[in-house]
């Protein structure tokens, strides 16, 4: 269990820059997401934290100890990689003790821990089979207890549910985050899936083309974008942005309300046409277009009335619920 | 092959003229080897009066007696030995040496990496019989004619058997490589721990192939032994054919080579169990 911490870490490729500087202090115990689209350098960040990849520029500390240079196993961290990475000819009980045979950890040890960390992850049935004899989940699992075992300080997931099915990606997301409470060690994750990092995060970092565009609580970065990109890639449905000057305001700024906080009605500040309704049972999306084309969801309860499609109607909002963003996409 | 249950059933006339056709097929083919097996077990008197006997005699023991323990110039259970040395160290050596240089060319970054593989590649072109004057210089300027490492070392570099395994590395995902890493493998402990036993169906379908490549050596141990107590099996037998006004002794001559095909037919036999065995188990 450790602090760790990013200052001002930076990675290029020959002359291609992919990450431009990221800071952040990971308190003891604390669970970060990193979640971004594909292509915006999460994945790089994570590499450098674990040393599978150099660090260009900054520093990586954990415990307060810079490691820059130093090899995986000597940074204390514990990784679970995308594709599981099991050992095909080994036993799950093997896979979860190859590094502690390497380190030397005394047998008795070693299979009290891998006992252990089996129980815990409900592997215990399933100790001798090769990795090729279990589900999907099954094989997260044994990465999770060859993560548990070695007892890191910091634990590096790299987008570890997406090789799941939508259901079990729900079930195992309740039980990494279980479990990391459990054990209360510091853990870093990496998602595309804006769900998963606002319910899994204790604060997550939105990255954007290799810039931590916003680090923050999950339900702030929500409430509170700081870019234009974070207000539209946090959220489900995304956020919609107007233009200015169809609002008969300053054409170089875009807002930005939240589809929640929209509501279809007879009067309001702007016109637009009813394209599709989609009722979800719980709630009911109304998709509609503006007169220039920007399209627009609102999203609101079940119970409400919804319009027909095609009905010319108008929208409203709160001027509190207004998120303005400059051509920059900044926060204005 | 005829009980194959794809979609088509052959059934009926069908199905026993497949089996004619393959019958014949393996009566021609075998029919040879009969005739030499039958020629190890008759006397010499036998074989040389017309017409050649075509059922076993009673020789059989006699012969191969006198074959494994005699011979001709040296007892062929001294060539087979030879032969197995040969073979053996070929075999392996041929798969540890190009282990590792995949491994090398896979796994690791260093200057020139792509023009040592093509390097490798080349000698590709450059088979034993290309390059067998200078090759012959080298071993005898060595001092290693007449001895097991003339006959081994310089047939043990095989670019076959690298690019083979460099194809292998490649699909083994690079997270693997990274798992070992950060569970604090080292190359070498990656190499042995993980690579190694992933990759016994292929040693074990190299092994097959490289061994009987050894084995079925002749140009190269013609030229290197002289010494009749380093022949090995299978440029022994044509060591054992009369020159001049000599008679040949037939009945040892075939004992010898129906001996010479046993070994080899003893690794595909035993071999092909495991390396079925493997392919299944290999399923990802």
């Amino acid at each position: 269990m450790a602090t760790l911490t990013l200052n001002n870490v930076k990675k290029s490729f020959g002359k291609t820059d992919v990450i431009h500087g990221v800071s952040i202090d990971v308190e003891d115990g604390e669970f970060i997401v990193i979640v971004g689209p594909s292509g915006c350098g999460k994945s790089t960040l994570l590499r450098m934290v674990a040393g599978l990849e150099t660090i260009s520029d900054g520093e990586v500390q954990i415990g307060g100890r810079r490691v820059n240079e130093e090899e995986p196993m000597a940074r204390d961290i514990a990784m679970v990689f995308q594709n599981y990475a099991l050992y095909p000819h080994m036993s799950v009980f093997d896979n979860m003790a190859y590094g502690l045979k390497i380190a030397k950890v005394d047998k008795a040890e070693i299979a009290e821990r891998v006992a252990q960390a089996a129980k815990l992850l409900q592997l215990e049935p399933y100790l001798n089979r090769k990795p090729r004899e279990l589900s999907g989940g099954q094989r997260q699992r044994v990465a999770m207890g060859r993560a548990i075992v070695r007892k890191p300080a910091v634990f590096l997931f790299d987008e570890p549910l997406s090789n799941l099915d939508a259901k079990l990606r729900v079930q195992m997301r309740l039980e990494i985050r279980a479990l990391q409470r459990e054990l209360g060690v510091t853990a870093l994750y990496v998602t595309h899936d804006q769900v998963e990092a606002m319910t899994m995060a204790d604060r997550m970092i939105v990255m954007n083309g290799g810039v931590a565009d916003q680090i923050g609580k999950p339900l702030e970065v929500y409430a509170n974008p700081a870019t234009e990109f974070v207000a539209g890639f946090i959220g489900s449905p995304p956020t919609n942005f107007i233009d200015g000057a169809l609002l008969g305001r300053n054409g170089t700024t875009r807002m930005g309300v939240r589809p929640e906080h929209m509501r279809v009605s007879d009067s309001g500040k702007l016109k637009a046409r009813v394209t599709y309704c989609e009722a979800l049972g719980a709630e009911t999306l109304v998709h509609l277009a503006c007169a220039d084309g920007t399209l627009v969801t609102v999203r609101q309860d079940a119970a409400a009335a919804f319009p027909e499609e095609g009905a010319e109607v108008s929208l409203d909002w709160d001027i509190s619920h207004e998120m303005n963003f400059d051509l920059s996409g900044q926060r204005v | 092959m005829s009980e194959h249950t794809g979609m088509v059933e052959k059934r009926g006339a069908g199905l026993w003229l497949t089996h004619l056709g393959l019958i014949i097929g393996v009566a021609f083919i075998f029919f040879p080897i009969w005739l030499a097996f039958v020629a190890s077990t008759v006397t010499n008197a036998e074989i040389i009066r017309p017409p050649m006997p075509l059922w076993p005699g009673d020789q059989f023991v006699e012969n191969y007696t006198r074959a494994l323990t005699a011979g001709i110039n040296a007892p062929v259970a001294l060539m087979m030995w030879n032969s197995l040395v040969m073979a053996m160290g070929i075999a392996l050596g041929k798969i540890a040496i190009s282990l590792l240089s995949a491994f090398a060319i896979v796994y690791f970054k260093f200057p020139g990496r792509q023009l040592f593989f093509w390097l490798i590649f080349l000698t590709l072109m450059l088979p034993v019989e290309v390059r067998i004057v200078p090759t012959y210089e080298v071993i005898a300027n060595f001092g290693m004619l007449n001895s097991y490492q003339g006959l081994i070392l310089p047939l043990i570099a095989s670019a076959t058997a690298t690019f083979l395994f460099r194809q292998f590395f490649m699909t083994v995902p690079d997270e693997l490589a990274e798992a070992a890493r950060v569970d604090g493998a080292g190359p070498m402990r990656f190499f042995f721990d993980i690579l190694l036993p992933m990759s016994r169906t292929n040693i074990a379908a190299l092994f097959v192939i490289l061994f009987i490549y050894g084995w079925n050596q002749y140009l190269w141990p013609l030229l290197i032994t002289t010494d009749p107590d380093m022949n090995t099996i299978v440029m022994g037998i044509k060591q054992m054919f009369p020159s001049g006004d000599d008679f040949a002794h037939w009945p040892t001559i075939m004992a010898t080579s129906i001996l010479a095909m046993v070994p080899p037919v003893i690794v595909v036999v035993g071999m092909q169990k495991l390396f079925i065995r493997g392919l299944v188990e290999s399923e990802k």
